[in-house]
Parts: C-alpha cells; sequence; structure tokens
C-alpha cells in the first residue's frame, strides 16, 4: 500500500505525476505548494498550475545530521542516513526546494540539469509506504 | 526626531547556566543595567521584554517589583531585541515616556533548533522529509553566494577563527577558547560548505538596556550613548529566506539591505563612518554576506578583508568583538541586545582586552532571523 505524503503538493496515483502549484492571474507569479492569494501582489486570484518537471540545479547543500522530529525517514541517529537538497529552478516558473537523489560520490554542481521523480520515503503507522517528490540529476533519472 | 540615549547596560553572561531559568537570566541583566544606568526599577516608565522559548517576559514584575508601569511582550524570532530595543524608543520618541528598559533572554535546549512547520504556514511533510532545518538555508544560500562571488572555503575558516579568538577575550563568552585553523577547517560537516566549528549554537543568555529621553539623560548623567538609528523590515517578494517550499524566479534584496539603508538614512551616517559592527553570524557566511548587505563592502570583496585581517579587532572594521553568536552561543531572543551592550562597551571604551582603538565613534549592529525578518541599530557617542 502507498499513499502520498501530502496531497496538496503532487498528483498521485498517476502515469505523470507533477508537483502542483499555484499561478496568479493577475501578476503570473507561481508558487509551490499552491496558495489561495499571491505572495508578490496579494491577488487573491489565483490558479491551480501544474509544474515541469524539469529544471537546473540553483543551489544544494548536504544534511549529514539527524533533523529533529517530525522528521520521518529515521527517528535514531543510528538509522539516519545523510541527503542532498537543493533549489531546482523549473525555467520560467518557480525554484522549488526538494532532497536530491543523487549518488554520495558524485557531486552536484550548480547549473546542472535536474529531473523530477518519486521516491518512497518512510512507512507511516498503518504500514503505507509514503511517497514523496524529489529531484536527481537528469542522466541518472533518465 | 528627538535623541534617545543608551544609560544604562546589563548582560547576563551567555552559554549554559543550569541553576536559573531564562526569566531569572532576564531579571539578572535587567538589574544589572538599572545599576549601571544608577536608577531603581521604580524609575522606569515602560517596559519592552522577550523570549523566543524561555517564557513571558512581563511575568520578571514579580521579581523586579510590581510598579504597575505597562510591560509589552516581544516575540519577533531572532530580531526579538532588536524589537524590544524598536518599542522603547519609540515610546521615548512619542512623549509616552522618558525611561524605558528593553530585555531580551532566552534558554533553548542543545542541538538545532526544534521545528513546528505549522508555525510556519508549513505543511507537516516539510519537516517530515527533512527540509524544516534551519542551518540548511545558510548553507544553501551562502553555496550560491560563494559560486556567484567567488568566495572560498578559507574565508569561512577565517571569520571562526576569529570569532572564537575574540570570544577568549570576552569573560561573558560561551566559547573562551581560541580555536586553530585545522580545529575549525577538519571539524565535521554538517551542511556543505559549513563545518560543526562554524556554526553557532542555540544557547542561553540575556541582555538588557535602559533608555532615556535626552532631557531625562541629561538629569541623571552618567555614561551615554546615543541611538541614532533603529529599524526593522520584512522580507520582499524575492528575497531568499529560510523555510521557503518555494522561490521566485526573481531576486529581490534581503530584509537586512532594507533595514540597513533605512537606518544608515535615519542616523545621517555612511558606512564608511562606522567603527565597529556587529553582525548576525548564525554560521561563517552569514557574517560574509551580512557585510555586504550591510553596505561594509561589495559582494566578493570579503575573501581579501578577511585574509587581510581588516575585520579582526586590529583591523580597519572590527566585526564581532565579543565573538559574535559563534562565541556567545544563540540565545535568540537576547543575542540583538547583546550586540548592542557590546557596542556600548566598545563606544564607552570598557570593553578591556577586546577594545578597538583610537576610541571609536560610531557602532553598527544587525540580526537577521526566521522567516525573513532583520533588525539594525546604529549608536554613537
Amino acid at each position: 500500500m502507498q499513499r502520498s505524503i501530502d496531497p496538496h503538493l503532487f498528483e498521485w496515483p498517476s502515469d505523470d505525476p507533477r508537483l502542483m502549484g499555484s499561478e496568479c492571474e493577475a501578476c503570473g507569479v507561481v508558487t509551490f505548494p499552491r496558495q489561495t492569494s499571491c505572495p508578490g501582489c496579494g491577488s487573491g486570484k489565483v490558479v491551480a498550475r501544474r509544474l515541469g518537471a524539469s529544471g537546473r540545479l540553483w543551489t544544494w547543500t548536504t544534511q549529514e545530521f539527524l533533523p529533529k522530529p517530525p522528521y520521518a525517514v529515521a527517528r535514531t541517529a543510528a538509522d539516519f542516513v545523510p541527503f542532498k537538497l537543493g533549489y531546482i529552478e523549473l525555467p520560467g516558473e518557480v525554484l522549488i526546494e526538494s532532497r536530491i537523489v543523487a549518488p554520495a560520490h558524485e557531486p552536484l554542481t550548480i547549473g546542472m540539469p535536474m529531473r523530477l521523480m518519486f521516491e518512497p520515503l518512510f512507512r507511516d503507522a498503518s504500514g503505507a509506504e509514503v511517497i514523496s517528490f524529489a529531484f536527481a540529476p537528469a542522466e541518472a533519472a533518465a | 526626531m528627538s535623541d534617545v540615549s543608551i544609560i544604562g547596560i546589563g548582560l547576563h553572561p551567555f552559554g549554559r547556566t543550569p541553576q536559573r531559568s531564562g526569566l531569572e537570566q532576564g531579571v539578572f541583566a535587567a538589574q544589572a543595567a538599572l545599576a549601571d544606568a544608577g536608577l531603581s526599577w521604580k524609575d522606569v516608565q515602560y517596559a519592552f521584554g522577550g523570549s523566543h522559548s524561555a517564557g513571558n517576559a512581563d511575568t520578571m514584575v514579580n521579581r523586579l517589583g510590581l510598579t504597575g508601569l505597562p510591560f509589552i511582550n516581544v516575540s519577533n524570532g531572532c530580531a526579538t531585541g532588536g524589537s524590544a530595543l524598536l518599542g522603547a524608543c519609540l515610546a521615548i520618541r512619542s512623549g509616552e515616556c522618558d525611561v524605558a528598559i528593553a530585555i531580551g533572554f532566552d534558554k533553548h535546549d542543545t542541538g538545532a533548533f526544534s521545528v513546528n512547520p505549522g508555525d510556519w504556514g508549513l505543511g507537516q511533510w516539510y519537516g517530515e522529509i527533512g527540509l524544516a532545518v534551519t542551518t540548511q538555508f545558510f548553507a544553501m544560500k551562502l553555496q550560491r553566494y560563494m559560486h556567484e562571488y567567488g568566495i572560498t572555503h578559507d574565508a569561512l575558516v577565517r571569520v571562526a577563527v576569529k570569532a572564537y579568538a575574540n570570544g577568549a577575550c570576552n569573560p561573558n563568552a560561551w566559547r573562551r577558547q581560541a580555536l586553530s585553523y585545522e580545529d575549525i577547517a577538519q571539524s565535521p560537516m554538517l551542511n556543505e560548505p559549513l563545518r560543526k566549528y562554524m556554526f553557532c549554537s542555540p544557547a542561553e543568555g540575556a541582555a538588557a538596556l535602559v533608555l532615556a529621553s535626552a532631557s531625562a539623560a541629561r538629569r541623571f548623567g552618567g555614561k551615554r550613548v546615543t541611538l541614532r538609528a533603529a529599524t526593522i523590515r520584512t522580507r520582499h517578494f524575492g528575497s531568499f529566506e529560510v523555510f521557503s517550499p518555494s522561490l521566485a524566479v526573481q531576486r529581490a534584496p534581503s530584509p537586512s539591505v532594507m533595514a540597513s539603508r533605512a537606518a544608515y538614512e535615519m542616523a545621517g551616517v555612511a558606512p564608511e563612518d562606522v567603527d565597529v559592527a556587529q553582525l548576525q553570524d548564525t554560521e561563517s557566511g552569514a557574517e560574509i554576506m551580512h557585510m555586504a548587505e550591510n553596505g561594509f563592502c561589495r559582494d566578493g570583496e570579503q575573501e581579501g578583508m578577511l585574509r587581510e585581517g581588516q575585520t579582526s579587532i586590529g583591523g580597519r572594521l572590527p566585526i564581532n568583538t565579543d565573538g559574535g553568536c559563534m562565541a556567545n552561543g544563540e540565545p535568540i531572543g537576547a543575542s540583538g541586545l547583546r550586540q548592542v551592550y557590546e557596542l556600548c562597551l566598545q563606544l564607552r571604551g570598557e570593553a578591556g582586552p577586546r577594545q578597538v582603538a583610537n576610541t571609536p565613534r560610531v557602532g553598527y549592529s544587525h540580526v537577521y532571523g526566521a522567516p525573513g525578518v532583520s533588525a539594525v541599530t546604529i549608536l554613537s557617542v
């Protein structure tokens, strides 16, 4: 059994799941996740927008210590696996903060092409596999 | 605009004080500030105070005295101290009172800050997948900045070496032992490119300032430092801030840039006039980026400035002379007022072994915090 970590974030299940954002009808600003008003101009006229699936790495870092709760992927330092994260610029749309799935030995470089993917991250109390979004270097995701 | 002076300063040592609650540390700092001013609690007409996680500031009146004064609790993240100071300043400028006090204190658990995503308008998912970690933001802002402006890892180490060297000259600092270049450069990586000893840690401490109108300050005599500007700004659309699941494609200046510009204008001084500065140094990279955001250099010039020691105590513009957040730790409610306390010591010529030479006359302080708020003060004697 699988479930989305949050039904508002992305289409799931789907043959071609995408992140779901919103777009301001007044000024065109795109946000993720969806908002009911625009952070750019304050307008309440925003519509849902299906976001692009590829972009470029804008910045990144690593997480090398166990985050405090509500981190759900590991509960103890012994179970914790360091991970990478960053912002991916979807051209003309928005920059998305995301976990990055990439081999530990391969360095990330700003500007490298990235592609949206989905991964099971942890199991919830009912035993269901919880799916979240991530990005990966474009070659690796192909 | 009428002058407001700081006529009394008090500090509870930063670090870990298991035998005192955060509130008790606040009372300690307030009493020290009153003693420094030569006043008693009944002389205070207005109080502004706050902490992030150590309780309601106004309950301190049980210890300080139940005089009936108006006491405003302030809760404004890392700008809590700056907000308390601004409140006290505005209360005096408005003519509402002649003597006011600003008190900031805190006491945090060890390790990185706990974050409840809901408090920041975010879904629980943001924490569950591991993005609700403040240190990641600093690392990612820095990584981009290093890429754009050629800042190197060497500069990050140099900032930390300076912080602990200054902390070693400050009896109230938490970390009073200098660390070598190698100690820092080889400490464990936490969030690339930032290592353990490049970060400040959540801690405890308190600071308080007694403020007075020009006429009251003259009446009381004593040592006076003039508060030339106190500003607070929140983020504009497009600035890169902590706890942002997405960012706009176009960039905007940070709230620090906006608070800084407003403060220079209010004070009528330029960055070149500043003799000593305290800049938010949540980690090494923050100090570097904040040097440019506060107008002290152009982007990228920090590398050379650090190599030449320009921001060390003997340099052209000493920064974080008390060891900053790195050597003092970060009690969120207290840090902003600690910076102003240190500036007052420096401008009064009372900073002991870390005193900046040639009688500094203009001091500058800056804090930045989640979710994108900055406070700046400019002082002079």
